[in-house]
């Protein structure tokens, strides 16, 4: 059978399996809409929890950032995984302890004002759609890569499906569906590694396979940083980023993970603290799967890659080559006339490739915009995981597994995200601050038709997506980081912290990071010249600066509520009772 | 008064342990990260692990492994811990 049956076949089932799910476990009450009932065993709240985090970007485009950048993306393996060790131990036992449905919730109540519960909703909403976006196209590029259908017709199928048992289930919906949609991913991602692997090394594990030796006997490794060093590229174990800039991106993702408003809501699924601690565990166990092997795919890779191209005439290119070269994710200019592939560093073309639609000398595809360099060769990221099953000459079910496990993380992400935007919606702003008498059915009603009209601006960002999100998307973190993250933890672990100190933090924080954005990152501030690296501030990238507005965060949130009245005796005795975890409620609206 | 006195002491105790497992744990999560994968990269890639740099090997590799047995160490200190403290009910 070809490819395409294959994934109709294999993409069909997983669909029909979401849905019977979905359907299998529709909610009836608002807990069950927002925190599935907070019934959810650890071990389901650990797989759903790396499902809800592992997004299409993770599982499609991350072994590329790595191949591609070498030591330099470690910042992603760290920073993506390192913040569940903050949200294990400083977060989500004393959140569960608290027991409401949502972080502005938290923030609200903790400290006794309604302006930081909305500064916290306008954060969640603002983090929840730059990422949802991103998802939502990333269903449409899977099926129009897998499928041969529009990219936007491809966001509407991922669109109903969302919708469906986001309508139906909520949170429980959403959480078992994310359980099978983990084990899909996963599969789908490690079948493709082990064969790599094998064929590579002959070590069928590939944590070990790229630590081992080629059948000529050479360390993979140490061919590998020979070979680059040889073009001219930095060793693939150096990177080229600056060590404070890597120190603080790397933190800026992990506090940022441990701040996003879509993880800490699962931990408000299970019964106990001790569930709580338990399923982090459980959830980062599960993710570093995929995180482990995904560096070991962009050794594989890159060597593979380079092996084959480097130096060699184009027209003896095998047939991935070509096969990717017409979906725009290779590209390879000429630029010396010798028929021959140069791979060197530096970008090959401006940006993204633009294809003139004409043939070169050799057949090649033409495109209109190369660089001044001599790189005659632009590889997109995402084409390290997309083209592996090609390159190792695996059957095509495994390609056809590959597509539904990127559908399985798209989908699976954007679920997650979609409900914290509805339940922001229906409970933090309407139940809390607009109509608080609602009864239980109408906020339920009220959920159900926000998570519909969160669905369609997010698909509406899906077919139209706004220039700035693909670089916004990376900065969630920052803004996650130097907002939610201090006022959580000083919630928590400061009896002293008033609302005034933790406002004043949350926003200086939130606004010096905005800002550094804006200059550096946008350009919406300044001239262009002012905002090349040269002038970042202490060297550190928009990426990075998510640190420094935490640390300000801090320091602000500190001082002034050290110069301001305590927290109200309740208040601090909220802070007591959290810290305990004996005596855990069931996830409660109304205390 | 003798018994919400001693409550408060109590809690104050099991706060102070919970306090100390945090620190000694964030210590090592620091260290494997920031410490072995980013500070003191190069010096650590002089040594030499299989076919691995080891400093290389932490930030790609050592550091998720410990990352993820730390929480499960935590997860066993705290369930000591809160059965200590009888906050296990």
């Amino acid at each position: 059978m070809d490819i395409k049956t294959w994934t109709f076949i294999i993409v069909g089932i997983t669909f029909v399996l979401y849905i019977a799910i979905a359907i299998w476990s529709r909610a009836t009450s608002t807990k069950e809409y927002y925190v599935a009932g907070g019934g959810v065993s650890p071990l389901a709240n650990g797989l759903a929890t790396a499902a809800d985090w592992m997004s299409a970007a993770s599982f499609l485009g991350m072994s590329g950032i790595i191949a591609f950048s070498g030591y330099d993306g470690s910042v992603y393996l760290m920073g993506w995984t390192g913040g569940y060790v903050l949200l294990a131990l400083l977060l989500a036992p004393y959140l569960r302890k608290f027991g409401k449905y949502t972080v502005p919730d938290f923030i609200g109540d903790r400290y006794y004002s309604n302006t930081a519960r909305t500064v916290a909703v306008i954060a969640a909403l603002f983090v929840s759609f730059t990422y949802v976006a991103g998802q939502m196209r990333g269903v449409g590029v899977v099926f129009s890569r897998f499928l041969d259908v529009g990219i936007n017709t491809g966001v509407f199928i991922g669109m109903a499906i969302v919708l469906l048992y986001a309508f139906l289930g909520g949170m429980k919906g959403i959480t078992y569906t994310q359980v099978a949609q983990y084990c899909v991913l996963i599969f789908a991602f490690m079948v493709p590694a082990i064969f790599i692997s094998i064929l590579s090394t002959g070590n069928p594990i590939p944590q070990l396979g790229f630590g081992d030796t080629e059948t000529s006997g050479a360390y993979l490794m140490d061919k590998l940083d020979g070979m680059m060093t040889e073009l001219g590229f930095s060793a693939y174990t150096d990177g080229t980023k600056s060590k404070i800039d890597v120190f603080f991106i790397t933190a800026a993702l992990m506090l940022g993970t441990a701040g996003l408003p879509h993880v800490i809501i699962r931990f408000f699924t299970v019964p106990k603290v001790k569930d709580a601690r338990k399923s982090a565990g459980y959830a980062l166990l599960f993710i570093a799967i995929l995180y482990t092997t995904a560096p070991a795919v962009a050794v594989f890779a890159r060597t593979n890659l380079m092996e084959t191209v480097v130096e060699k005439p184009y027209k003896e290119m095998p047939a991935w080559f070509y096969n990717w070269e017409k979906t725009d994710l290779i590209a390879w200019t000429d630029k010396n006339g010798d028929g021959k592939i140069q791979y060197l560093p530096g970008n090959a073309v401006q940006e993204k490739p633009i294809f003139s639609g004409k043939r070169g000398a050799f057949g090649e595809r033409l495109v209109t915009n190369p660089s001044d360099g001599n790189n005659e060769l632009y590889v997109d990221n995402d084409i390290i995981v997309l083209a592996n099953p090609e390159i190792a000459n695996l059957p095509n079910w495994v390609v056809a597994l590959v597509a539904a496990g990127g559908l399985a993380a798209a989908l699976s992400t954007a679920a997650g995200l979609l409900l914290v935007i509805s339940t922001s919606i229906s409970h933090d702003l309407i139940k809390k601050q607009i109509a608080p008498h609602l009864s239980d059915k109408k906020e339920l009603l009220i959920a159900r038709l926000s998570s519909v009209a969160a669905i369609l601006v997010a698909g509406y960002f899906g077919i139209n997506p706004p220039g700035f999100v693909a670089s916004v998307v990376a900065l969630a973190f920052g803004l996650a980081a130097s907002s939610f993250f201090p006022a959580l933890v000083m919630g928590i672990f400061s009896r002293r912290m008033n609302k005034e100190g933790a406002i004043a933090g949350m926003v200086a924080g939130l606004g010096l990071t905005i800002f550094y954005i804006a200059k550096f990152k946008l350009g919406w501030i300044g001239t262009p010249e002012t905002a090349t690296p040269s002038f970042w501030w202490f060297g550190i990238s928009p990426e990075g600066f998510g640190t420094v507005g935490m640390l300000l965060n801090f320091l602000v949130a500190i001082t002034v509520s050290a110069i301001t009245k305590a927290p109200p005796a309740h208040v601090q005795e909220i802070v007591e009772e959290i810290r305990i975890p004996s005596g855990t409620k069931g996830a409660t609206a109304n205390h | 008064m003798q018994k919400p006195s001693h409550q408060t002491d109590l809690k104050k105790a099991y706060w102070r342990e919970n306090l100390r497992y945090l620190f000694i744990l964030l210590c090592i999560w620091f260290l494997v990260s920031f410490g072995f994968g980013i500070l003191l990269v190069e010096e650590l890639n002089q040594i030499r692990f299989a076919g691995f740099k080891l400093g290389f090997w932490f930030a790609q590799q050592g550091s998720i492994y410990v990352f993820v047995i730390l929480i499960f160490i935590y997860v066993w200190l705290m369930n000591k811990l809160d059965k200590k403290y009888n906050h296990d009910k």
